[in-house]
């Protein structure tokens, strides 16, 4: 045993100068490549992060310097000012957190029945659900449904059409059956305790998942843009990817933000300017969050694809 | 499953009484729901009136495809007009160019993207060092959680004419309205962002190869190209086949907001695909009816392509499909 654990230990710190002269070609272009995109990422990325404190003039003309006595916070004090950003923060706030609880709440209760072996009825709802992944109604009828119910520039037309996910609930269901059965005996629970079973003694094993499902969730709602651009109209109610639409692909940003420049000339540069500005200060809270989310991806990776 | 099998069997095997068995099951079923109704109701509901509400209400909303829909009439006061707006947009050459449009950027963007997480997770398997792989594997996820818009206009920025790529060629080209290029700048940027972040499955499966298979390997000094054919590959051989799979049935999904951001007016002979057309025609354009019938192509073509690619899955995996 302990030879086979040296023999490993070997075999996994191999030295570069024994490999052979095939190998040594191959894993030189290998770590050429993935070199190339790790720069691939970082280079736009400092540019992205440099060229938000320059000024507007000499960034259109000559690009970005590292000259850090030009470099001047304009762009950030004008996005920070702005209130529809604000708005649009809040909005996106309020909406990926609402949708996460709900969702994932509504999925995690689902694959609970789903997942039992004894439930009635389990293949009927099976097909009822299944169906729905290949199958809908499309843009116009969904919109007119909305409109129907007198959802209209209601944050709910955004959060409820797709509250319950099948993939993610097939998910949690292929997790469920993976706890062991001992759990459920030793908890000797009769029909009229399944609530007590759940919240009690399933959720608090299925962690992991749950994480999962709602980083899945929050993201996706907070990087979203299409649902919030058909259903809501008024400007109070934009989540934050409409405000960055208007400034980013637009080029149209909040009035209040370049209206001091006189000439159009101006205006232009600066708007361009705010670009960056507006990317770093919207991309922070999730490239921030992402790190301390790392230790879920493997698992939740896992769980989509394998299944069950 | 198999357990209703077994229950099935049992009670035809005792065929005289198979009447007062299925009268029996049916009463059993209705005591389990009584029991369980907490199953039902508590647990179950929310999902399934959801489901009702929003998917299949809407599939009935389908028959406006052929109606004249008018909003203020409703469904049922709508006149109907069979198949003539499918006969109108199949007859189009303008929806062809869509069509087109379609399948050349999601064929062209499984050949191009799909291998590069595969290829990825391969390089990643090499770096011996536990954290250098760690701070790579960061840099590479990094892209996946920016979003959409960001990435489009992140996009925009660099190949705009005063943009950092015109200033390093000494350019002043205008990428952004050159149908030629669309594709090519969805298509690479895409792989810039996703391709990190769907790599982590293949990393993952490679790191649980078997240790045993990697050791003999070793021991028989076999070099990276033998070691990936007998250890590496085998381990990621199944979710590399379910992942082409899964992605070569959604060829007619591609989504609308990514399109739709790089769009210009400029880009359109190529940038125009079913998901942004539908958009415009019924929600700028107002045609309600003329864009649910291409809505409805579209998802009906998706769902061939679907069953089309589990069958032969099934084939290939002995009967049992996805």
């Amino acid at each position: 045993m302990k030879d086979r654990d040296y023999r490993r230990f070997v075999m996994n710190k191999k030295k570069f100068s024994s490999y052979g002269v095939q190998d040594k070609v191959l894993l030189t272009i290998g770590y050429l490549l993935i070199g190339l995109f790790v720069l691939a990422i970082i280079i736009p990325v400092i540019y992205i992060i440099v060229a938000s404190f320059m000024d507007p003039v000499t960034l259109q003309n000559k690009g970005i310097t590292f000259d850090f006595s030009k470099w001047t916070l304009t762009a950030y004090q004008r996005v920070i000012s702005n209130s529809q950003i604000w708005v649009g923060f809040k909005n996106a706030v309020v909406y990926s957190v609402v949708f996460t609880v709900v969702s994932v709440g509504i999925t995690l209760l689902a694959a609970y029945p789903m997942s039992r072996a004894d439930f009635k009825g389990r293949g009927f709802f099976n097909v009822i659900f299944m169906i729905t992944m290949f199958f809908g109604g499309g843009l116009i009828p969904t919109y007119l449904l909305i409109g129907n119910l007198g959802l209209l520039d209601s944050m709910w037309a955004v959060i409820l059409p797709g509250a319950f996910s099948v993939w993610n609930m097939t998910i949690a269901r292929t997790y469920y059956r993976g706890i062991p059965g001992e759990i459920r005996e030793a908890a000797d629970v009769d029909g009229a305790n399944e609530i007590i079973y759940f919240f009690k003694i399933l959720l608090p094993v299925c962690t992991p998942i749950i994480a999962v499902l709602a980083l899945w969730q929050f993201v996706a709602m907070w990087n979203s843009y299409f649902d919030a651009m058909i259903y809501l109209n008024s400007s109070a109610k934009q989540p934050l990817q409409l405000v960055l639409r208007a400034i980013l692909i637009q080029s149209k940003p909040e009035p209040g933000m370049i209206s001091d420049m006189q000439s159009t000339a101006q205006r232009a540069q600066l708007a361009e300017l705010l670009k960056y500005a507006t990317i770093i200060i919207s991309s922070l809270p999730l490239l921030v969050m992402y790190p301390f989310f790392q230790k879920y991806f493997d698992s939740g990776i896992m769980a989509g694809s394998v299944k069950g | 499953m198999r357990e209703r099998r077994k229950m099935m069997s049992n009670s035809t095997s005792v065929s005289d009484r198979k009447q007062g068995s299925k009268v029996r099951e049916f009463h059993n079923s209705l005591v389990y729901v009584k029991q369980h109704w907490q199953l039902y109701v508590i647990f179950l509901l929310p999902a399934l009136a959801l489901t009702l509400i929003f998917k299949y209400i809407p599939m009935g909303g389908i028959l406006i495809a052929f109606q004249e829909y008018n909003p203020f009439r409703g469904i049922l006061g709508s006149e109907w007009v069979g198949f003539s707006y499918f006969k109108r947009f199949l007859s189009s050459p303008d929806f062809m160019t869509y069509l087109a449009n379609t399948l050349k950027l999601s064929i062209f963007g499984l050949l191009w993207g799909f291998p590069v997480p595969i290829i990825l997770a391969f390089l990643l398997n090499r770096i011996q060092s536990k954290g250098l792989k760690k701070k790579v594997q960061l840099v590479l996820y990094l892209p996946n959680f920016i979003s959409v818009i960001v990435l489009c206009g992140i996009v925009k920025i660099f190949l705009s004419v005063t943009g950092p790529v015109n200033l390093l060629l000494g350019t002043q080209i205008n990428f952004m309205t050159m149908p030629e290029a669309w594709r090519t700048i969805y298509i690479a940027s895409g792989i810039w962002q996703g391709a990190g972040w769907a790599s982590i499955m293949y990393t993952a499966a490679l790191a649980n190869a078997s240790q045993d298979l990697r050791e003999a390997a070793w021991l028989d000094g076999a070099n990276i190209l033998q070691q990936i054919k007998a250890v590496e590959w085998p381990a990621i051989k199944d979710i590399v086949v379910i992942q082409f799979i899964l992605q070569a049935g959604n060829i007619m999904s591609v989504g609308f907001e990514k399109a739709y951001a790089l769009q210009t007016d400029l880009n359109l002979a190529s940038s125009e695909i079913i998901s942004t057309y539908v958009y415009k025609q019924g929600l700028i354009s107002g045609n309600f009816s003329f864009s649910t019938a291409v809505g409805l192509f579209n998802t009906i073509i998706n769902v061939i392509l679907l069953l089309s690619v589990n069958k032969i899955v099934a084939r290939m995996n002995e009967g049992q499909g996805l």
